[in-house]
């Protein structure tokens, strides 16, 4: 019992520190600036932005993309490791379902962002076309987003019962809290049951899920003509780099907070070397997909696909493009492959390299493709042949990013960022096989 | 383990029947009430009446059943701007022989638009395949695909094709994804980036709003934050009259007419479509990607002009000129 009481003063939420409160403002501050620039959008159209009929569409897609790419470690941790029996994820799996369900709501709100016409959103119910893949991504992120919350909230319940019992002479208030989203879970067999049931469906259900959603974002770019997003190549393409920024952020978040909570006691170099090898099979997978999706074209060169190629290889983007190949891809993958650098400290940089790569990979991949049509650039300002975000794109950008950090950090604050209950019956059970053993 | 699987085939069984009787229950109720809606007049009166339906057959009906109604208002007469013109499938064919690149083309249009951005709906291509082969010029419509690529993904049927074979876009509905942009390999569609300046015109149109508000009128008006292109000129092409661009081209370069009476003319002649395209070699663009053009060009041969003697007409940078 007296481990119980330690693992929950560990694990219960606290107060933020002046630190917290500083950063918690920061991204407020952000915030409100993004919605100023967003209101200005709303008033004077999307002139405001650098996109033009032919770079048509810019960073609010790639910045979509990228939610949606990292939305997917939720699918990867807790359902692919679960199913695989892999018990290290434990203290991770919160953190990483905190981290999808932030991603995926802001992947919603993103797109809508883009849409020029946002009082018109409920056209896309009233008049909705099933052939077209907006009308998919629809249907699947509102899909995942339930998905998400309900894979976050039902492992979630003990924990609840816990902190309601812990804070109720500290703080009733926010003990009234936890004992209503607890559900008045009291541990009996029928509810461990269900709980248990209700978790394993979820789980199974999140990986087609997962995997749709990642692919009807890659179908929104491969069911066009364009030269650069035509390729058969474009979904594993895009379920592998996802698989790539998801893990990247889990591994940043999850040093941060082990550092702020100090919870170095259950997150171990144990766990940031499990990490880095989960990490690395997704950056080899993703290196295949890109010496597929790059390497194999440049073969055959055909006329439209070298042009494209080049502006990549040695044109306009080739500075981006080889900062996320070797920095963002290549680097990761070596320094991973040691032992040394899957400690926590390189493992964060790592993580933070591989994250700002994805966000620029999805750049790469929007907006070249844009500026090759089939026909020439003519007959347009000499301007709309280039495309870089304008101030409004990038406030409103950076915002969204800044939201998606501020709902993690709500819920870390409010949640128990380690599953209680469940490492206290691991433990337990570790304890017993000792017993047994001796 | 033989136990278990007995118990649950047991189990399933017994789940299967459970859901056939409920079923079956199910569709019994749903067949009688189904059979009652049906019947409300249980007490026919056995006297029959013979009908004429507006398409002329005669049938015969209980007269019970008969109910006086309003006269419709003109239900044959009602025309569907979604659907079209009746019977009609219109074609172009570009004729790149006798293109000066003279680009009244393009101001005409742009003045019937009422186009006020950057981006003119038709271009005037400098085109070149390769080194080694001749340049020419090249004006481009929106190609009118019989597939098109820009309908399949408008997620909320605001581009849409018609039976006539126009592809046009209903203003009021698009929510500016720009997804059909993205589809169009013609690149052929233009975004309203900001509130379209159509000044005097957007007055006028007040007057005549009923009239104008409609995908069939020539973009007008064109909305920020929606997608506009051309629209081969339903407006004129209702009165049987040329399109813009046919009708004001100094060098009769554009034919318009109909594939199903396979005739199309310029302000000066009229010609069979089918000898036209056969004689003069026609083709459409990036035929290989299946879209179907409904335009049609002809090969610059024997060309009506010196291409270096046309280029000093063409500007780069500009296709809708602006007011000084």
């Amino acid at each position: 019992m007296e481990n119980h009481k330690t693992l929950i003063y560990d694990l219960a939420p606290r107060k933020f520190g002046k630190r917290g409160v500083i950063w918690t403002l920061f991204l407020v501050v952000i915030i409100i600036a993004g919605i100023v620039a967003y209101i200005d959008q709303l008033i004077k159209g999307q002139e405001v932005t650098n996109m033009r009929d032919y770079a048509l569409w810019g960073i609010y897609i790639s910045n979509f993309v990228f939610f949606v790419a990292t939305s997917f470690v939720g699918t990867v941790t807790v359902a692919i490791l679960r199913l695989t029996n892999n018990s290290w994820r434990t203290p991770l799996v919160r953190i990483a379902e905190i981290i999808s369900v932030a991603a995926i709501i802001m992947a919603g709100i993103t797109i809508m962002i883009d849409m020029a016409r946002p009082d018109r959103l409920l056209n896309l119910f009233i008049h909705a076309r099933l052939q077209s893949p907006i009308t998919w991504d629809v249907v699947i992120i509102p899909t995942y987003i339930v998905i998400s919350l309900l894979l976050l909230y039902f492992p979630l319940l003990p924990d609840f019962a816990i902190l309601k019992k812990h804070f109720k002479k500290t703080k009733p208030k926010l003990s009234k809290w936890y004992g209503k989203l607890s559900l008045n879970w009291k541990g009996s067999v029928a509810q461990k049951t269900i709980q248990t049931k209700s978790i394993k469906i979820i789980a199974i259900m999140i990986i087609p899920v997962g995997i749709l959603l990642q692919t009807i974002d890659a179908w929104l770019f491969s069911t066009t003509y364009r030269t650069g997003w035509d390729s058969t190549n474009f979904a594993p393409y895009f379920i592998s780099g996802a698989f790539v920024a998801g893990i990247g952020a889990l591994v940043t978040v999850i040093y941060v907070v082990r550092r702020v909570k100090k919870l170095e006691h259950y997150i171990t170099d144990y766990h940031f070397d499990k990490l880095g090898k989960l990490l690395v099979l997704a950056l080899l997978l993703y290196f295949y997909f890109n010496i597929n999706e790059y390497l194999i074209p440049s073969f055959t060169a055909k006329k439209d696909e070298s042009v494209h190629l080049n502006t990549l290889f040695t044109g306009s983007y080739a500075t981006l493009f080889w900062f996320v190949t070797i920095v963002g891809l290549i680097i990761p993958i070596i320094v991973l492959l040691f032992k040394k650098g899957r400690k926590p400290y390189p493992m964060f940089f790592i993580g933070l390299i591989v994250v700002i790569g994805s966000w620029w990979k999805r750049f790469v991949i929007v907006t070249p493709t844009l500026l090759h049509p089939f026909l020439p650039i003519q007959g347009v300002p000499e301007s709309w042949r280039h495309y870089f975000p304008s101030l409004h794109e990038w406030l409103i950008t950076i915002a969204t990013l800044a939201m998606a950090l501020l709902i993690i950090t709500i819920l870390v604050r409010y949640l128990p960022v380690i599953p209680i209950q469940r490492t206290y019956e691991e433990q337990e059970l570790l304890k017993t096989d000792k017993t047994i053993e001796t | 383990m033989e136990d278990k699987n007995k118990s649950s085939r047991r189990k399933f069984l017994d789940k299967g029947l459970k859901l056939g009787i409920v079923s079956a229950i199910g569709g019994l109720g749903l067949s009688k009430i189904t059979s009652k809606l049906n019947a409300t007049n249980d007490d026919s009166s056995g006297e029959k009446m013979e009908l004429m339906t507006t398409d002329g057959t005669l049938i015969q009906v209980d007269s019970s059943e008969v109910l006086e109604i309003e006269h419709p208002a003109d239900n044959d007469k009602k025309y569907n701007v979604r659907e079209g013109m009746p019977n009609r499938k219109f074609v172009m064919v570009v004729d790149l022989a006798r293109c000066k690149n003279a680009l009244k083309c393009q101001s005409a249009c742009n003045k019937h638009h009422y186009i006020t951005g950057d981006n003119a709906w038709i271009k005037i291509y400098k085109m070149q395949e390769s080194k080694d082969t001749a340049p020419y010029f090249m004006p481009t419509t929106c190609q009118h695909c019989d597939h098109p690529p820009c309908v399949t993904v408008c997620p909320v049927d605001a581009t849409f094709k018609r039976r006539d074979g126009l592809v046009l876009i209903d203003n009021e509905r698009c929510i500016g994804c720009r997804f059909c942009m993205a589809a169009c390999p013609y690149s052929t569609r233009v975004f309203n980036w900001s509130e379209p300046d159509q000044g005097e015109i957007t007055l006028n149109m007040d007057m005549y709003q009923h009239e104008y508000l409609s995908p069939e009128y020539a973009g007008m008006p064109s909305l920020k934050g929606t997608v506009d292109k051309c629209d081969f000129c339903p407006h004129f092409v209702k009165n049987n009259e040329l399109p813009k661009c046919v009708e004001v081209c100094p060098n009769n370069v554009f034919y318009f007419g109909d594939k199903y009476e396979d005739t199309v003319s310029n302000s000066d002649e009229i010609v069979r479509l089918s000898e036209l395209l056969e004689e003069r070699a026609g083709y459409r663009l990036m035929e290989g990607l299946g879209t179907e053009p409904s335009v049609y060009y002809l090969p610059p041969k024997d060309r009506w002009v010196d291409f270096e003697e046309a280029l000093k007409n063409y500007k780069e940078f500009e296709s809708v000129e602006k007011p000084e």
